[in-house]
């Protein structure tokens, strides 16, 4: 079926079959591989894009909801990789093999929208939803707190709390 | 461990690839592609070290040095080319990074496993960027018409401070490159106190392209024509499809192609038996796989259970061993006249990898030649595999090391690589292939379970007097344990106890198994350790005296690839003075534990301050971690990475994870129900590192084995309840 939504802003028409998820249209169709597939089953986040700002799996978003709608990627995140929580990841070195790091910033990034200073339980309520394979939560919180100006609450060597 | 047989190698080939390596530079001051040795030149080319592929000189100032090793999220992409760049001395930020192909003629060894890559690295890649340095030095000294060596080198620059005058590396690229290479046994390496790259925290050179979604990995390669494949397999490990609705699964929506793939042979890590859906896309393969009816000869491995083993494994310690793996002194007249003595059997589980990038592949086959774009940590054994399974020469086999989302040691196996050249090779046209999670978890290369029933002694004054050790394990002969079901009889604390005997036991397995991110140490810590703190408790000793009284037991001069006293005291007595240990009051369900391991050429030392709620949930709320791998940290930043993911990963696996046999087929299939631990169940972590004066080691794996038990070991101080099988997620922790 013809579909037709805003991806980072463009107007796109894709003609695919009604339950596609999101997140295949996007990879195989629309060749926006950032978002990245983990499980296909909303377990693990790693497909997260926004859905007029808020955060969804669109491995569980069929091309049938689609019409109309606004999404965004993280290819759109920001027009050249400076949206805060991007410069605050490279500043800390948060990746490690970094392939769940699209749908962690795009989760972070909606509740830095949404809460401009988060607190530690705010940050769990919205991210724990996201999976890191390598672990790197400890970077991805000190990642927020950076991006939204607040105080650190973990540390790495030899710091206390 | 089989990975120790790498290095051990490596080594070797070190000391011969360091002679010679000559050079013929081009306008390029290009060590690779212009006159390195030919390989029918060199003895042993296949092996040889040719350290003069990583670096290229624009003469317009554009440096590039290669990344040789395979990029899973252990950071070697950023921290190999540190190691040049500081001996080339050019500036970190002004160089350009790229990812070297699979040529090991070339590059020498390129395998991301085993923590293998810092110890085989860290000094002819300094010299092979030495070498750079001193042939850049020359062509400016000849220019000047001065000393060599009266020029020094800064940032890309040579200067020659008598006559004030200074030549950037790109403006000598061309004359260096007429120059004879220096022999790399000769060159000389900066005094450590000199690096100005080295010991500096520096992120990762892909960081970019991850934060913005650029293309990058396995996952990411687009070819021109290719079609999306699913290739499904026997839930019964080896199993072989023999019939399937192959022309129904072909007339479905998007679907091109759909055929069975004979298996390549007996092997589990070589091409299995299965179905494959050709179609436009992933989702369309997928959807056609949803429609598919396949008879499959399930085989000999559907008898095979998770319970069954545990059964065989009781029944298996209820006699002696079938073999004796190491002993000394007299257990039997030890454990009569002992003090104390304590009995226990441990288990853990199989556990699955679960990268979080599915296995996958891009395959290119044409003209009887392969080209091949694979996340792998291995990618040589791949391209062994493809050529051999295909019927084509290793040399049509070019292979494009991708960027992995995460290796953990399940990329070791190059399955995924030769089932997608396979399907290229039937189909005629370009394939990318993808795992389901499903796949993945059902089609892993398990950390084995294993068993162990000990017993151990302590005197009247607590010192421990004998160790016994009954090992059941996996084999298919009686002799060769299956992949990572391995004990060495030197396993801690033999050594230090003056009788012991370490005994094994095997049964056959169907399932695969291989390596999982410290192999072997990842489980044996957790047992060891464990029975260790039990014993410190029988003895009535403080559990971290208790170890260091092992420790200064041990021979004065350990065995090659066994614990060092002295480094492993360190780390206790490190990690000890950082928690506060024995100095802490804790409310009762809290509790503090303490554990060492050393593996992987790495000394580790961790303490773990867990609670246990009235309702029995688990919470870790602070590790602190002390580390030995050596003189040099080399990218503080990457070994913080690495210790935190590693301590991370360990607690994940001790509280969760569990891979179930049933039927000979895993029963877990998705996270749901094989769970990966999320960031609420972090806790707070510390990472002390102590450096010695032994060269530098990895750091990808030997961080994790001792927080297995030190988490055990908490839990029973908050508890009282010894953990004697994981995850912790199956025991009742429950306290009023």
């Amino acid at each position: 079926m013809p579909v037709t939504f805003t991806v980072n802003g463009a107007a796109r028409t894709v003609d695919v079959p009604a339950d596609m998820p999101l997140l295949w249209v996007l990879r195989d169709v629309l060749n926006l591989t950032g978002s990245k597939f983990g499980c296909g089953i909303g377990q693990c986040g790693a497909c997260t894009v926004h859905l007029d700002g808020t955060p969804v799996r669109s491995c569980q978003m069929p091309a049938a909801a689609l019409q109309g709608q606004k999404i965004t990627t993280i290819e759109g995140l920001s027009p050249d990789g400076t949206h805060a929580l991007q410069k605050a990841w490279e500043e800390l070195d948060v990746p490690q093999c970094g392939y769940c790091q699209a749908g962690q910033l795009m989760s972070a990034a909606a509740l830095l929208a949404k809460t401009p200073k988060p607190t530690d339980a705010q940050i769990d309520a919205a991210m724990n939803g996201n999976l890191c394979r390598c672990a790197t939560y400890t970077r991805i919180r000190e990642g927020i707190h950076r991006a939204a100006g607040t105080v650190r609450t973990t540390t790495e060597a030899g710091g206390t709390r | 461990m089989a990975l120790d047989t790498v290095v051990a190698r490596r080594e070797f080939l070190r000391v011969t690839g360091l002679v010679g390596g000559g050079l013929l530079l081009g306008t390029w001051l290009d060590f690779g592609t212009n006159g390195v040795l030919d390989a029918a030149e060199v003895p042993d080319a296949a092996a040889e070290f040719m350290p003069n592929a990583f670096i290229r000189i624009a003469p317009d100032g554009a440096i590039t040095i290669m990344a040789k090793n395979p990029e899973v999220g252990q950071g070697i992409k950023t921290m190999l080319p540190m190691l040049i760049a500081e001996e080339l001395d050019v500036s970190w930020e002004s160089i350009r990074i790229e990812q070297a192909m699979s040529e090991p003629a070339k590059y020498g060894t390129q395998v991301a496993g085993g923590s293998t890559a810092t110890p085989t690295n860290w000094e002819p890649l300094r010299r092979a960027g030495a070498a750079g340095r001193q042939m850049l030095v020359n062509a400016a000294a000849a220019a000047w018409g001065v000393p060599a060596a009266e020029c020094t080198t800064a940032a890309g620059v040579v200067s020659h401070r008598a006559s004030n005058r200074q030549m950037t590396y790109g403006q000598l690229a061309t004359s260096a490159a007429a120059l004879t290479a220096p022999d790399l046994a000769t060159v000389t390496l900066k005094n450590p106190k000199d690096f100005t790259i080295i010991g500096r925290p520096i992120g990762g050179v892909d960081n970019h392209k991850v934060v913005t979604g650029a293309p990058l990995f396995g996952i990411d390669v687009t070819v021109p024509g290719m079609l999306h494949a699913t290739f499904v397999k026997c839930p019964v490990f080896g199993g072989v499809a023999t019939a399937a609705n192959l022309d129904e699964l072909r007339t479905l929506p998007g679907v091109k192609n759909a055929f069975i793939v004979e298996p390549g042979g007996t092997a589990l890590n070589g091409l299995l038996s299965g179905v494959a859906i050709l179609a436009d896309t992933f989702w369309a393969a997928k959807s056609a796989r949803a429609r598919l009816k396949v008879t499959w000869n399930d085989g000999a491995t559907a008898s095979q259970s998770s319970a069954a083993f545990s059964a065989k494994a009781k029944e298996l310690h209820a006699q002696a061993p079938q073999r004796s793996l190491r002993s000394a002194g007299d257990v039997t007249a030890a454990f009569a006249s002992a003090a104390k003595t304590v009995e226990a059997t441990y288990e853990y589980p199989f556990i699955a990898h679960a990268t979080l990038e599915p296995q996958n592949c891009t395959a290119h086959f044409r003209d009887d030649a392969v080209e091949i774009w694979a996340p792998t940590q291995n990618p040589q054994s791949g391209r062994v595999l493809v050529a051999k399974t295909l019927g084509i020469a290793e040399k049509d086999v070019a292979i494009h090391i991708m960027r992995s989302g995460g290796g953990f040691g399940r990329r070791l196996n190059n399955d995924y690589m030769v089932e997608a050249a396979m399907l290229s090779k039937i189909a005629g046209v370009p394939v990318k292939m993808l795992w389901t999670r499903e796949d993945d978890i059902q089609h892993d290369f398990y950390r084995p379970a294993g068993f162990h029933k000990l017993k151990g002694a302590v005197d009247a004054s607590g010192a421990l007097v004998a160790w016994q050790n009954h090992f059941v394990s996996f084999s298919n002969n009686g002799t060769d344990f299956v992949p990572s079901a391995n004990m060495d009889g030197q396993e801690f604390p033999t050594l230090a106890v003056p009788n012991f005997s370490i005994g094994v036991s095997t049964m056959p397995l169907g399932v695969p198994t291989g390596y999982l991110r410290a192999p072997g140490s990842n489980a044996l810590a957790y047992v060891m350790e464990s029975f260790i703190d039990e014993l410190a408790h029988a003895a009535k000793k403080d559990p971290l005296q208790f170890r260091l009284d092992l420790l200064a037991s041990l021979p004065a001069e350990a065995p090659r690839g066994t614990v060092v006293a002295a480094r492993m005291k360190g780390v206790l007595e490190l990690v000890a003075a950082k928690a506060g240990w024995g100095t802490r009051r804790l409310p009762k369900g809290t509790g503090i534990g303490i554990a060492t391991y050393f593996s992987h050429r790495g000394y580790f030392a961790e303490v773990v301050e867990a609670s246990v709620s009235k309702a029995g949930v688990v919470k870790v709320d602070t590790v602190w971690v002390a580390g030995d791998v050596g003189s040099q940290i080399i990218n503080p930043s990457g070994a913080i990475n690495q210790v935190q993911g590693s301590v991370i990963d360990g607690l994940g696996e001790a509280l969760l994870q569990e891979i179930t046999i049933v039927g000979g087929r895993t029963t877990q299939s998705n996270f749901n129900d094989f769970p990966l631990i999320r960031l609420t169940q972090t806790p707070r972590i510390e990472v002390h590192f102590r450096t010695t004066e032994y060269p530098p080691t990895g750091m990808g794996e030997p961080a994790l084995p001792p927080v297995v038990p030190a988490l055990c070991n908490a839990i029973f101080a908050a508890t009282g309840k010894r953990i004697r099988s994981l995850p912790l997620s199956k025991h009742d922790l429950r306290w009023a």
